[in-house]
């Protein structure tokens, strides 16, 4: 156990040498692309500087147990992410930084108003009508949007907004306190029907709602990413709830038996489909992305042409979906190999919080929050790197996008939140023990 | 639930593992294939993207320049001077590749062989982060005046004309028929270029192919240059001894007679046979020296070696190996008339010119005067170096007096190259390709006590035999040239030639 002022101190040193590689990073990709310092480094590293040490103070007072990885990796990676939304497009890269704020703002907004993680506990419902509700919001008439075939967007006058992004960390709420309640159930509810063991219909019914809400998803919102990433994460909790490997096969076969139905009568999902298939037959259509994508990555290289120095204009969506082509064109393997590091490091931390949790709900939330990080970045790169077909979700903390920004912030808040609150009942217990040490020597 | 949970863990760790197994499969293993791939035009653009360097004339004429566009490609290159100066600047386009000083200076010109210094200021710094700076422009040596007579001087016939100073080997012209403009090929519209170039490789002739330094033609009396050198060189009592007056020689072995040209006759002592270039004199001569003389000769004058030559692939000119001519001795007699299997490009023949010019020596030939950096400052200089020593200096003396004698003589074959005030010294050569047809040379410098500049010219396939002989067809262009050259101030002022390339850039620059 570090004691309290190390892990902030760890912390602050870990954030000012990620304030220094972004600064590095935004003057070579400046001078890569126009040959000078980019007129706004000084306010930009001043400001990112700023919003970090605002969240790390937040921490000092709020969760000074919390772990202290988290928050440096997510403002480098969102520093980076800046840059190199910048060399794309100026507009982009003021909104975004405009976002960090609010994203940082949020984050500390939760430190405050969530004071124990198992208090959330207490209103599950709200958030499983509220997780529900955003999800199915753009659908709605007048406020929904259709942006590149799938409808994921509201737009409140001039503001856009993803609502499925805030609605995937209500949800994780909402399945770790009714999983962290059931658990025993679920994993014991079987019958014998002949000679096989089946699942009582009774304890079915949770995952084939899921599966009926996920498959809406893809059905009305023709989003195959957001689906996948709800149905994996509610699969996910539920094998970690009960440790019953047949839910993964049950729902690994419900989900391919659906996106199979699906995509017979989604013409978006099709072409996507279709263009990861074979995207060469598509090349100066469907799958123009993705090869576009591919060149990109295999004309990085193992170093990368530099930062600032790609042509990168000729990738469709280069500031969102396909943001980690363009970093692995100007960064190389070694350089795209250390981001993804970055990630893992991160759900490595917010797993090790899940296991130092000592309640169930807890466990649960925490190993929620990270394989959602998990999964969102894999189903992303493994599209841009066309292992899956390409669906339009952001890459965590990196991709523009002011949503996505903002759930992230509160996803790594509810961790920290976690983290200290782990950490604070291990001390509490551990200090009797130690008198308990002490008095025996006695 | 930890065991689960720690299962998450090895799950994503799964996960991300396909992921950089993906990306190694991409960036590493994969990466040469989809870079050669058609449809990947990112990487081709990229390379045409940047700025490239200017090229400049010796006289300050921009010959290639890059233009900013507003098109994919960012830049336009472009050929001010059409197809002037194809066959040195070559062009440089996105699907034909590129050739000619584009090709070979490509790494100046893109910047990507500028020499790495460790910056030393902010502004350095800046240079060794980007590839914006560091394009560099070349300046050549040859002159757009002297381009433009060639090009007139050959009024429209297939040919070619090279120029050089034989003190530093720096070509001061090189112009064939038929030739091309380049911007045909560097267009943005595809479709316009493959038919810019379709038309190109359609003309007869094969204009890509430069033959000033590509193509190899028969010298003919030409190549009597070197059959001289070889007398006072290995045989020097063959230049006293008189050959008897002949129309035609019996050669041995053979019932075969070689016959002078146009039924002439002709005879006596080397300088007379030079003059009139006679050809059973310098067959006998040829016959007397042997194959392996006569081959070291054309060896040491760069003959089957090829010319250092500052462009891509230039050729070698071809004379027989000694063991060609075993058994076969009448081809002895041809070769030392630069028949048979002699053949010699315009480059090599104005560099035997420049070996008796510059006193034995060959310099390196060279189309490079001077790198200057984006700020128009002059990074390096081409500093000229010898490439042969192809004869003696008492040799050279020797035949230089011959060579006058070919245009002072009245009867010399060359006097159509004389120009009040200026010794000229030259041979003709008038090779017969088959029946009825000839390639006209003339090779000459002046000069003739102080060279300043060599001129080979070649006009090949000729039909008249009367009235199209090098000295009747090539000569005049030769003059021109040299008249025009003589005339400029820098060429008189400074024998090494290199002082005027970097005075010329200096104007480039200002």
């Amino acid at each position: 156990m570090i004691p309290l002022p190390a892990r902030r101190r760890t912390e602050l040193g870990l954030i000012i040498l990620a304030v220094i590689l972004t600064g590095g990073l935004y003057a070579l990709a400046g001078f890569g692309k126009a040959g000078s310092l980019p007129a706004n480094i000084g306010p930009f590293l001043g400001t990112l500087f700023a919003l970090l040490i605002a969240a790390h103070i937040a921490l000092r007072r709020l969760a000074p147990l919390a772990d202290p990885i988290l928050l440096p990796v997510a403002g480098l990676l969102n520093g980076i992410g800046y840059v190199f939304i910048a060399r794309l497009s100026a507009h982009e890269a003021r909104l975004q930084a405009i976002w960090t704020a609010v994203g940082i703002a949020a984050f500390v907004a939760t430190l405050l108003i969530v004071r124990r993680a198992r208090d959330l506990e207490r209103y599950r419902y709200m958030f499983a009508a509220g997780g529900i509700g955003m999800l199915l919001l753009p659908l709605v008439p007048g406020i929904g949007e259709d942006i590149n075939g799938a409808r994921l967007w509201i737009h409140v006058g001039t503001l856009n907004f993803q609502p499925g992004e805030i609605a995937k960390l209500a949800l994780a709420v909402f399945f770790a306190s009714v999983l962290a309640e059931r658990s025993d159930l679920l994993s014991q509810g079987t019958k014998r029907v002949g000679r096989f063991l089946v699942l009582d219909p009774r304890y079915l019914a949770p995952i084939v709602t899921a599966w009926a809400l996920s498959l809406v998803i893809f059905l009305a919102e023709n989003d195959l990413g957001s689906s996948f990433l709800f149905f994996a994460l509610f699969i996910g909790m539920l094998w970690v709830a009960t440790g019953r490997a047949l839910y993964l096969g049950v729902g690994a076969a419900l989900f391919g038996g659906g996106a199979v139905l699906a995509l017979k009568a989604i013409g978006h999902a099709q072409t996507r489909v279709q263009a990861w298939l074979d995207p060469w037959v598509h090349a100066e259509t469907t799958g123009y992305q993705i090869i576009q994508g591919w060149f990109a990555i295999a004309n990085g290289g193992l170093f990368g042409l530099g930062p600032g120095q790609s042509g990168a204009a000729s990738i469709p969506e280069a500031s969102t979906d396909m943001i980690f082509a363009v970093m692995a064109e100007e960064l190389g393997l070694l350089g795209v190999s250390a981001i993804l590091i970055g990630f893992l490091l991160m759900v490595g931390s917010g797993l090790r919080i899940a296991v130092r949790c000592e309640r169930p709900f807890e466990k649960l939330l925490a190993a929620g929050l990270s394989l959602i990080l998990g999964v969102q970045t894999f189903v992303i790169v493994a599209g841009v790197t066309r292992l899956i077909p390409l669906t339009g979700i952001t890459l965590p903390f990196v991709s523009y996008g002011g949503s996505s920004l903002l759930a992230n912030y509160i996803l790594l808040a509810l961790l920290l939140r976690l983290s200290h609150g782990a950490e604070s009942e291990a001390v509490t217990i551990a200090v009797p023990q130690e008198h308990l040490v002490v008095g025996r020597a006695e | 639930m930890n065991r689960q949970i720690r299962g998450l863990g090895l799950g994503i760790s799964i996960l991300f593992i396909a992921l950089f197994v993906q990306l190694n499969y991409l960036q590493v293993v994969h990466k040469t294939k989809l870079a050669s791939n058609p449809l990947n035009r990112a990487t081709v653009i990229n390379s045409y993207t940047l700025p490239r360097g200017n090229i400049i004339s010796a006289d300050g004429v921009t010959l290639a320049t890059s233009v900013p566009t507003k098109d994919q490609f960012k830049y336009l290159r472009e050929y001010p001077t059409g197809s002037l100066f194809e066959e040195v600047t070559g062009y440089y386009s996105y699907i034909y590749g590129s050739d000619g000083a584009e090709a070979y200076y490509n790494g100046v010109l893109s910047g990507k062989s500028s020499t790495f210094k460790l910056p030393t200021s902010l502004s350095g710094l800046k240079n060794l982060l980007t590839n914006t700076n560091n394009t560099q422009s070349i300046t050549l040596t040859v002159l757009d005046k002297l381009q433009k007579a060639a090009q007139a001087g050959l009024a429209g016939r297939d040919g070619s004309v090279v120029a050089l100073n034989p003190k530093t080997g720096a070509i001061l012209a090189m112009y064939s028929n038929p030739t091309f403009d380049p911007n045909g090929l560097v267009s943005h519209n595809p479709t316009a270029v493959q038919a810019a170039y379709k038309a190109i490789t359609a003309t007869p002739g094969g204009p890509l192919a430069s033959p000033a330094y590509r193509q190899i033609f028969f010298p003919g009396s030409s190549f009597k240059i070197v059959t001289a050198s070889a007398v006072y060189d290995h045989d020097p009592t063959l230049a006293s001894t008189p050959q008897p007056v002949l129309t035609y020689l019996k050669l041995p072995d053979t019932t075969t007679q070689l016959h002078n040209f146009a039924g002439s006759s002709c005879g006596g002592q080397i300088l007379a046979l030079f003059t009139v270039s006679c050809d059973t004199g310098f067959a006998k001569i040829g016959l007397d020296l042997g194959a392996q003389n006569l081959y070291d000769e054309a060896y040491a004058f760069g003959f089957d070696q090829t010319p250092p030559i500052d462009l891509p692939f230039p050729v070698k000119s071809n004379f027989p190996t000694v063991s060609s001519f075993a058994g076969n001795l009448p081809t002895v007699a041809y070769s030392a008339i630069g028949q048979e299997n002699v053949e010699a490009s315009p480059l090599e023949m104005a560099l035997v010119g420049a070996a008796i010019a510059n006193g034995g020596k060959i310099m390196k030939p060279h189309i490079l005067g001077s790198i200057t950096d984006s700020q128009n400052k002059v990074v390096s200089t081409y500093k000229p170096a010898v490439w042969l020593q192809a004869t003696s200096a008492s040799t050279a003396s020797k035949v230089t007096t011959l060579m006058e004698s070919v245009v002072s003589s009245p009867d010399g074959t060359g006097v159509a190259a004389r120009i009040p005030g200026i010794q000229v010294a030259a041979k003709t050569g008038t090779a017969q390709t088959g029946t009825h047809h000839t390639d006209d040379w003339f090779v000459a410098f002046a000069p003739a006590n102080n060279p300043q500049i060599v001129v080979s010219v070649v006009i090949p396939n000729q039909g008249d035999l009367v009235s199209d002989q090098g000295g009747t067809l090539a000569a005049p262009i030769a003059k021109t040239l040299i008249e025009d050259y003589l005339s400029t101030g820098a060429a008189e002022g400074s024998p090494g030639g290199s002082t005027s390339t970097s005075s010329t850039t200096n104007q480039a620059a200002g």
